[in-house]
């Protein structure tokens, strides 16, 4: 397919709280990828860096900072910013110069080192900010939202704490099978019932936390993979960076309401939903051809809205799938094979790009312990602040 | 000596400072397709198939039905202002539905109600509530509280 561009390298540093500089851990992280394509960084004709924001200013502005760190040898550069949508928007910049013929080899790099505690908006007064002001007027921190679409999937569908706990319980288990997960311990429902609750129905275990870590892939055109030696990649076939439709109908982080449906109506599909439908229709392949999918959980609730909203079911049957087995490694389609977040905890600008790693790793059938039997196609699916959507669809 | 604070809006222009029950949210609507904002949108019509209108004040629905809640058990964030020498208080979140609108709009709930005393389908109606105080400054907002438990 004439779509389609090659993963020629993934690599990852590992995912935790090590105290140091989000340059040194993608720095670590391109390196791996460049040795895992066979590729000389000075054979990089572009970088693209997801940027590493805290406080709401970039600091380092991650593209160049990692074309220093790598040793400056001249590559074209581009640095992006989505919030936890800015690994996919990183990939989605490298394939269209790779698809415009500007580049053959592309590096992608996103690396963060996350500050304890709730996210919060930078300082000073801001009142123009919609996500300065939900926590200024009404102290709605991110888990605060994860409670509400909990709470609304228990009174709208039936699903319990205890399914919310089994998501944990589950990719707990696959994350003790990954060594670049933070967490690598099984996590009982008992213990998930025991924390400590943060936003009603949610508890600790239920929420994912925030981390250190950093992700790199290298990206090139088909035809040079094919002059690599490399007859068989892991392709990229699509990457859905679409915005929501007027009205959007759900409440979303950061909004205090959402838009009015009194004279327009709604899209049938959420904008979630939307995000995975864009990636599906450019991949040409549908819910019943993937293998395995990487969703971003950032709470365990939120983990059975994306089975619905990837098509692996339909509304309200998530805890269903969840319940049958059907999304744990094993069944008919593994959902976060990795730990997803529940076992890595985010680190914002890195999170999109790992899960295109385990695809890449899983396609290959080199994920190890975790391996996906037959994996053939594979789709990661999350969303930024503000309605910034990413999905990417990888085959082999 | 007593000392008297100023009642401010937390947000200048979001709600009356009407009090009891003529209170009300203040959104905008468009006066070419009759699309509805709040928060306000005072500059432009965000319908995309809108050739754009005026957009006038308008006073959003008293009443709407729970749509999803939650609650806050760890103080949030600055610019969330609280006093870190007093325990912590978790409040209720409440996003609302309103029905002539057809939106949800979230507001704190009128303190003393917790998450157990509510359902999703609940009827609640806004009234004016404090969302914080400083040494000249009552800072205003808007709460949500339950119809029957209305005291
Ligand atoms: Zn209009």
């Amino acid at each position: 397919m004439s779509g389609d561009i090659a993963v020629l390298g993934a690599g990852m540093h590992p995912w935790g709280k090590w105290g140091r500089s989000f340059v040194e851990y993608g720095t670590i992280a391109a390196r791996a990828a460049l040795t895992d394509a066979g590729l000389d960084w000075k054979q990089v004709q572009s970088v693209v860096g997801a940027d590493t924001v805290r406080g709401g200013y970039p600091g380092h502005v991650a593209g160049a900072t990692f074309a220093k760190a790598l040793g400056w040898q001249g590559a074209r550069v581009t640095s992006v910013y989505a919030a936890c949508a800015s690994g996919a928007q990183a990939i989605g910049a490298a394939r269209a110069q790779i698809l415009a013929g500007l580049a053959d080899v592309v590096l992608v790099v996103g690396a963060d080192a996350a500050p304890k505690g709730f996210f919060a908006p930078a300082g000073g007064e801001r009142p123009d900010d919609p996500d300065w002001l939900r926590f200024r007027v009404l102290g709605a921190t991110n888990p605060a939202y994860f409670g509400l679409y909990a709470r609304r999937r228990m009174a709208l569908h039936g699903d319990t704490v205890d399914d919310f706990a089994q998501v944990k319980v589950k990719n707990a288990a696959a994350g003790t099978l990954n060594p670049n997960a933070r967490y690598r311990r099984t996590v009982s429902a008992e213990e998930v019932a025991a924390s400590a609750v943060v936003a009603d129905p949610l508890r600790l275990l239920d929420i994912c936390a925030t981390s250190d870590g950093a992700a790199a892939l290298v990206l090139t055109s088909m035809d040079f993979a094919r002059r690599h030696g490399t007859t068989d990649p892991v392709r990229i076939r699509a990457v859905s960076t679409v915005t929501p439709t007027f009205p959007r109908s759900v409440l979303d982080l950061p909004d205090i309401a959402t838009d009015s449906a009194a004279s327009v109506e709604p899209a049938p599909h959420s904008f979630r939903a939307s995000i995975a439908r864009a990636a599906y229709e450019e991949a040409g392949i549908g819910p019943e051809d993937v293998s395995l999918a990487e969703v971003y959980d950032l709470s365990t609730a939120l983990e059975l809205e994306w089975y619905e909203d990837l098509g692996l079911c339909g509304a309200g049957e998530g805890a269903k799938l969840l319940r049958d087995g059907t999304t744990a490694l094993g069944g008919r389609i593994p959902v976060n094979p990795s730990g997803g977040l529940a076992s890595f905890g985010e680190a914002v600008p890195a999170q999109a790009i790992a899960q295109v790693c385990e695809l890449t790793w899983q396609l290959r059938g080199a994920a190890g312990d975790r391996q996906v039997s037959g994996a053939r196609a594979g789709i990661t699916a999350n969303q930024g602040l503000f309605g910034h959507g990413s999905s990417v669809v990888a085959v082999r | 000596m007593t000392h008297a604070r100023t009642r401010t809006p937390v947000v200048a222009g979001w709600f009356t400072d009407a009090p009891g029950p003529d209170f009300r949210l203040l959104g905008t609507r468009c006066t070419a397709c009759a699309s509805v904002f709040f928060p306000r949108e005072d500059a432009f019509c965000r319908n995309p198939g809108c050739t754009g209108g005026e957009l006038a004040e308008v006073p959003l629905s008293q009443r709407g039905r729970v749509w999803s809640f939650t609650d806050g058990r760890y103080r949030p964030p600055s610019p969330y202002v609280s006093d870190p020498q007093v325990e912590w208080e978790p409040y209720v979140l409440v996003a609302v539905e309103l029905a002539a609108e057809r939106m949800v709009v979230l507001g704190q709930a009128v303190p003393g109600v917790s998450a157990a005393d509510l359902a999703v389908g609940m009827e609640v109606e806004v009234v004016p509530g404090v969302l914080n105080e400083d040494a000249d400054t009552t800072w205003t907002t808007w709460h949500w509280r339950p119809v029957e438990v209305a005291a």
